[in-house]
C-alpha cells in the first residue's frame, strides 16, 4: 500500500496533461509550427516554477518524508548522447505527437491503438540495450 | 457539486496545468523519486528478460515499482478525464494549425484530440496507422534510452535542476520535432 501515494500522483498528473490538451496530437503540431503559446506557456510554467521549487529545496536543506535531505539527481554528460538521442526522440515524438507520459495517458483516454505505440517505444527501449557500445555517446 | 464538475469539465489553461506538473514533480522529489517516465520502458525489457542480451537490462526492477504503478495511475487518470471530466473532446487549436494541417491532408483539424485517420481503432491496421504508432513509437523508445530521458526527466526535471545537458537534450528534441513537422510528416501522411 505504500505505493498507492503513487498511483494518485500517476491520477493527478494524468487528469493534467488531458485536461490541458497536452496529449493532443494537435497541440503537438501547433507548437512545432510556433503558432500558439499553449505548450510553451504549459512547460515554461512548469520549468519556472520548478527552478524555484528545487532553489528552496536546496537552499533551505529540504528533508523528504524520511527525514533524509532530498537529493535531485543531474543528467548524463555528452553532446552525443543528448542531441542525437534527444533528435531522435523528437522526431518520434512529432509523429505521435506524444512523449512517454502521454502515450500511457493516450491509452486511457484514447484506446488500445496506443498500446501499439508503446509496444514501439518498448522494442526502441530494448534495440537502443543491443546497440548502446556500438553507439556514439 | 455540479457547478464544480462543470468547471473542472472546461480545458484547463496553461497556467493551470504547468503549476501542477510541478507540483506532480515535487511530490515525487519528497517522497524520495526522480521524476522520470521513459524508465518504465526500460523496466518492462528488464521484467521480460532482456537482461540476458545486454548488460544494460540487468537491475532490480523492484526498485521501479513506484515508476509502474505511476504510470498505472497515469492511464487510469486518462481514463478518468474521457470519461468524466472532457464531454467536448474539440481542442480550440490556432487557425493557423488547422489551415497548415488541411493542406497537407488531414480533415477536420481540431475536431478531437487526436486525427481520426491515424489514431482511430478502426484504422489501425493501415500502413499509415502502423508506420506512426509503431515507427513513432521506436523512436520514443530509442531516442529517449539514448539521450536518457524525455520531457519529464530533461525538459521539466533537467531544466528544472539548470542541468546543461538537458538543455541540449531539449535543443535536440525541438530539432527532431522541427524536422518531422516541417519535412516528413507531410510525406508520411500521404502513405
Amino acid at each position: 500500500m505504500k505505493y498507492l501515494r503513487f498511483l494518485i500522483m500517476g491520477v493527478l498528473f494524468g487528469i493534467t496533461l488531458s485536461k490541458g490538451e497536452i496529449i493532443s496530437w494537435y497541440r503537438i503540431q501547433e507548437m512545432f509550427r510556433f503558432q500558439s503559446f499553449h505548450m510553451y506557456g504549459v512547460i515554461g510554467s512548469a520549468v519556472i516554477l520548478g527552478i524555484l521549487t528545487i532553489q528552496f529545496i536546496k537552499r533551505a536543506r529540504l528533508k523528504d518524508y524520511q527525514g533524509n535531505y532530498i537529493q535531485v539527481s543531474t543528467q548524463e554528460p555528452g553532446y552525443a548522447r543528448n542531441l542525437i538521442g534527444g533528435t531522435i526522440f523528437g522526431l518520434g515524438w512529432a509523429m505521435t505527437g506524444a512523449c512517454p507520459g502521454p502515450l500511457f495517458i493516450l491509452l486511457g483516454f484514447w484506446g488500445w491503438p496506443f498500446l501499439l505505440a508503446i509496444l514501439g517505444a518498448v522494442l526502441g527501449t530494448f534495440t537502443y540495450g543491443l546497440l548502446q557500445r556500438y553507439l556514439w555517446h | 457539486m455540479e457547478k464544480a464538475i462543470a468547471f473542472i469539465q472546461q480545458p484547463w489553461p496553461w497556467w493551470v496545468s504547468g503549476p501542477l506538473i510541478a507540483y506532480v514533480m515535487f511530490s515525487l522529489l519528497y517522497y524520495g523519486k526522480g521524476f522520470g517516465i521513459s524508465t518504465n520502458f526500460k523496466t518492462v525489457c528488464c521484467m521480460l528478460g532482456s537482461c540476458k542480451v545486454s548488460d544494460f537490462f540487468c537491475f532490480n526492477w523492484r526498485d521501479q515499482i513506484w515508476n509502474l504503478m505511476f504510470i498505472l495511475g497515469v492511464i487510469l487518470g486518462g481514463y478518468i478525464s474521457a470519461q468524466w471530466l472532457t464531454p467536448d473532446q474539440s481542442v480550440a487549436i490556432s487557425p493557423a494549425t488547422i489551415a497548415d494541417l488541411k493542406a497537407i491532408g488531414i480533415t477536420n483539424p481540431g475536431s478531437s484530440f487526436l486525427p481520426e485517420e491515424i489514431f482511430a481503432a478502426e484504422n489501425v491496421w493501415t500502413l499509415r496507422s502502423l508506420v506512426f504508432l509503431l515507427g513513432g513509437g521506436f523512436l520514443v523508445g530509442f531516442g529517449t534510452r539514448y539521450a536518457n530521458g524525455c520531457t519529464s526527466g530533461h525538459a521539466i526535471s533537467g531544466l528544472s535542476n539548470l542541468q546543461y545537458w538537458s538543455l541540449i537534450a531539449v535543443i535536440g528534441f525541438f530539432i527532431g520535432g522541427l524536422i518531422m513537422t516541417h519535412f516528413i510528416l507531410p510525406y508520411l501522411i500521404k502513405l
